[in-house]
């Protein structure tokens, strides 16, 4: 490899120039960091400033590039140089925009100066410590992508990787495809407008196009007994009644639908079994089918028919959540019923809120102008008559009491249930809610974490941020759509199942150039070991987030890099710190712990370092950059590609060093979490619950360390939180161990 | 009470603007909009609820609809722009072609016996016939006194020439067309009444 030949240009426009001493800040760059080549420009960005930079990469003199500019986050566009080594020191938005020096106030002149150059010394030692990280890459990748689930769901997704140019392994369970909707009469508006009528059920033609592309290869009556290795090269064992057959996949979808709840453990108020005339949704659905939209007492024509909505959802002793369909779906069984009997039909719908997600507020409306009339109000009793039919006692909301109804039948709109095996490592007892049994593991992950996806929260769905970072999963490459997902209808579905598709498409494609995917996606970088001083603790194991590890015979950690999404979980949870990445490492940020200026105890400037993470928190520090929202000047950032690198080691570095506090700014974490890395800032919290042992036996106060949760829209709040902790720290003497 | 859809599909067809109660959705924007929500027993979005419950007696007999000044607040902020104002002038309008209005109601005795009769009888509203009219409705005596309490209002009128004392007499031009128009009016109303 060529030497390294770092160059470092620092920017003086938008007032850097005129806040800071540039001939000073150029000889920490030369005299004290040594580095060969230093220049400024007036306006960095411009095209005569990339153009600078530009020509000592052409020419040689440079290959490696420090920009002392502003953040990160911005010019990025302007800065791009096809090089592997480049780093960005923020002078800008992080530095002289967080200060307020008043004209001719020589001291806040001194700190804002002594920061900026702390920050071209730290930028300079991690250049140094920087590696060119070299891609992982194999040979025998493949980049075929497994479709579990024949439904809508896995349909659409095979038939969207297909058109896509990709080849699609179609695993369905049973002997047909087409899954739930093979049931439906008609079925509720899709992703196309006017999103007011009916739609004939399309499922028959989606199933020939599936069938008839010779790109999607279709097992039916089979599953999927074992599944290993990683993103780009998962071996796969098929079983169906007759024969076993091995593949070999680049990455998953994961589209195996819904359960409905088990209506037979609906509360007895809403009358299941009581009566005949009560039925489940998707009963009705069948009886509609057939043409039998009747009294299952005595066969006469059902013209007055309820239904009750979330039927055991939102129940914290049933379903805990909405089950997103069911308003929809139970407006298009009314819609039956009038459309049948015309003037003479009575429908009813009993609702807690009405919720129509994506275009669906017009269905409802559609709903409303055919006759169909809401109760906002709970069914409080079901009763069968002697007649035929039910009445049913509501506790009406809108009319302030009890009314009742008496009509053929009642429909209870019962919700989804997730198929997806989901067990989180972190919590004892599987949950799978509603079931008498569990499922079985779909994917049968032989992975050291367990065959399973982890789930979020109680719910039973798998892992997936639902906003940030919908399909992914907490195991790389397999991508989950669908109801699998989470509850929902037709139209989501499609859309949710064309979107894992496409995830898929770029796992294969990522896994190919070796590069990450998502959130960390181009990295090139990823952990390697040094196996001489593993302990075979196993914690990197236990902690990834992502299950990326598993342990070799002798319980030493086994790298799966493509699994690997680089966030550095393990790198921070190893205590003999012997796991580190090309381009980030402890060492890294020990030394630029280490080369920051601690002032003398008697100059009363105390410093305290602040570890942000670089997803939620760096943005909200360049934003109130951008408020100009003053902070103390004795603070010094770190940013951390996610707090779950957090080494302990760096807050001894710290206290040893001499700063006085070290305020930690993670994600927020639990069920609602924000991690990019889905457990990063747990972990690291949980880390600090040690740090306590390390500061007594440094002889230090345990409030020097604190962790704050933050997020990336925080940055009118944060200066408070920085605040109380700059004074919490002023009323604490100074750290002792200063200048040793 | 049961829930029974005969009444509902009744207004939806018979009364003026009725069909539009079926795209209420209950939000109560339009309560919290009236500025007379404090006078009346229900708001719209509780009177529409009760046409869909089938409450027939309830609604027809209601004071409600006859207190709506016709602001059109409601009408601005209904969300699923429902108008209103419309509907409870036509739910008013059913209840009185229905004969279940509560005939004590103030406005609908302003309504019916006074304005319309005044209006009809010219062509155009006869200001002092109008007032003398509404003020003697209950008798000689509650007529003099209630005179008597706005006499202040009525010198002020007068001098700044907006009443004049002496009641207009005779037919607008055209009273003919006036009255023919009336008369399809009401054959209009008959047919919606008949629809089945």
């Amino acid at each position: 490899m060529e030497p390294k030949k770092i160059g470092c240009y620092i920017c003086t426009g938008c007032g850097i120039g005129d806040a800071l001493d540039l001939k000073a800040l150029k000889a920490i760059a030369t005299k004290e960091q040594k580095i060969p080549v230093v220049k400024d420009h007036a306006l960095l960005c411009g095209s005569e400033g990339v153009a600078m930079i530009q020509k000592d990469l052409d020419d040689g003199t440079v290959n490696a590039v420090i920009i002392a500019a502003c953040s990160h986050r911005e010019k990025s566009a302007e800065f791009r140089f096809d090089i592997d080594l480049m780093e960005r020191v923020d002078l800008r938005d992080k530095g002289i925009w967080l200060l307020d020096v008043k004209e001719g106030d020589e001291t806040a002149e001194e700190d804002r100066q002594m920061m900026a150059e702390d920050y071209l010394r730290l930028g300079s030692v991690k250049m140094k410590k920087m590696d060119i990280p070299s891609p992982f890459l194999h040979s025998e990748g493949s980049k075929d992508v497994l479709v579990v689930g024949g439904g809508l769901a896995g349909l659409t997704a095979a038939r969207d990787i297909a058109k896509a140019g990709y080849n699609a392994v179609l695993v369905e369970k049973s002997d047909t495809l087409g899954g739930k909707m093979n049931s439906m009469l008609k079925v509720t508006p899709d992703n196309l407008p006017p999103y007011r009528d009916m739609a004939d059920n399309f499922i028959g033609a989606l199933i020939s196009e599936v069938e008839a592309d010779n790109r999607i290869k279709i097992f039916k009556n089979a599953t999927v007994t074992k599944t290993s290795g990683q993103p780009g090269q998962f071996d796969l064992i098929i079983k169906n009644a007759s024969s076993t057959k091995e593949i070999r996949v680049g990455s998953i979808v994961v589209a195996t639908g819904f359960d409905l709840y088990d209506p037979a453990k609906l509360p007895a108020n809403l009358g299941y079994g009581s009566s005949p005339d009560v039925v489940t949704s998707a009963e009705f659905e069948k009886m509609a089918k057939e043409g039998k939209i009747v009294r299952k007492s005595d066969g006469q024509p059902a013209k007055r028919v309820a239904f009750a909505l979330c039927a055991g959802q939102r129940d914290k002793e049933h379903l805990d959540y909405c089950s997103g369909a069911c308003c929809i779906y139970s407006m298009k069984q009314a819609m039956y019923v009038i459309d049948q009997f015309g003037i003479d039909a009575s429908t009813y719908l009993i609702y807690q809120e009405i919720r129509t997600p994506g275009q669906m507020e017009d269905f409802y409306r559609a709903a409303q102008e055919k006759g169909a009339v809401f109760i906002k109000g709970d069914v409080t009793g079901v009763s069968g008559q002697a007649k035929g039919g039910v009445a049913v006692q509501v506790n009406d909301h809108l009319m302030r009491g009890k009314e009742s109804l008496e009509v053929d039948l009642l429909v209870l709109a019962t919700g989804m249930v997730s198929t997806v095996d989901t067990t989180d490592p972190n919590v004892a007892s599987p949950v799978g809610t509603g079931r008498d049994e569990l499922p079985g593991s779909i994917l049968n992950l032989q992975y050291r974490q367990g065959p399973s996806l982890p789930r979020l929260g109680a719910s039973g769905f798998p892992d997936s941020h639902f906003i940030c970072f919908p399909y992914e999963t907490r195991r790389t490459g397999i991508y989950v759509a669908g109801p699998a997902r989470r509850p929902m209808g037709i139209a989501a579905t499609m859309t949710d199942a064309s979107g894992a598709a496409l995830k898929a498409i770029q796992a294969v494609e990522a896994v190919a150039q070796g590069v990450a995917v998502h959130p960390r996606s181009g990295d090139l970088s990823f952990p390697s070991y040094r196996a001489e001083g593993c302990t075979q603790c196993k914690r990197c194991t236990e902690e990834c987030p992502f299950g990326a590890i598993n342990e070799d015979d002798k319980g030493n950690p086994l790298f799966n890099p493509a699994r690997c999404r680089r966030c550095s979980t393990c790198m921070g949870a190893c205590p003999a710190k012997v796991i580190s990445f090309a381009n980030y490492s402890v060492d890294m940020i020990s030394t630029m712990i280490k080369e920051i200026e601690i002032p003398e105890e008697d100059e009363e400037k105390p410093r305290i370092l602040v570890f942000a993470c670089t997803n939620d928190a760096v943005p909200a520090l360049d934003m109130m950059g951008r408020l100009r929202s003053p902070i103390s000047p004795y603070i010094r950032i770190i940013p951390l590609r996610c707090m779950g690198s957090l080494s302990l080691v760096w807050i001894a570095d710290a206290m040893s060093k001499g700063f006085d506090g070290v305020l930690l700014m993670g994600c927020r974490h639990g069920d609602d979490y924000q991690c990019h890395n889905v457990r990063g800032s747990a972990l690291a919290e949980n880390r600090l619950s040690k740090v306590s042992e390390t500061l007594q036996r440094l002889k230090l106060e345990s409030n020097r360390v604190k962790m704050v949760e933050v997020n990336i829209m925080d940055a009118e709040t944060l200066p408070g939180v920085i605040g109380s902790f700059v004074e919490q720290i002023s009323n604490l003497n100074p750290n002792p161990y200063k200048g040793f | 009470m049961t829930y029974d859809l005969t009444f509902a599909k009744d207004v939806y067809q018979k009364a003026e603007m009725g069909h539009w109660i079926k795209m209420c959705m209950q939000c109560g924007v339009c309560a919290g909009s009236c500025p007379l929500r404090a006078h009346w027993q229900h708001s719209p979005r509780q009177l529409f609820q009760m046409v869909r419950a089938g409450k027939r007696d309830e609604v027809l007999k209601s004071s409600d609809m006859w207190m709506c000044t016709s602001c059109y607040n409601c009408i601005v902020r209904c969300p699923r722009e429902l108008p209103i104002t419309h509907i409870i002038h036509g739910l008013a309008r059913y209840a009185e072609t229905q004969g279940a209005a509560d005939p004590k109601q103030p406005t609908r005795r302003f309504a019916v016996d006074v304005f319309w009769k005044n209006i009809t009888a010219t062509g155009r509203v006869g200001e002092a016939m109008l007032t003398m009219r509404l003020y003697f409705q209950d008798g000689i005596g509650a007529g003099i006194q209630r005179g008597l309490e706005m006499r202040d209002s009525a010198l002020g009128m007068l001098k700044t020439r907006r009443l004049n004392p002496i009641p207009f007499r005779g037919k607008i031009k055209g009273y003919d067309g006036f009255t023919k128009m009336l008369a399809k009016a009401a054959e209009l109303e008959q047919k919606l009444e008949n629809k089945a």
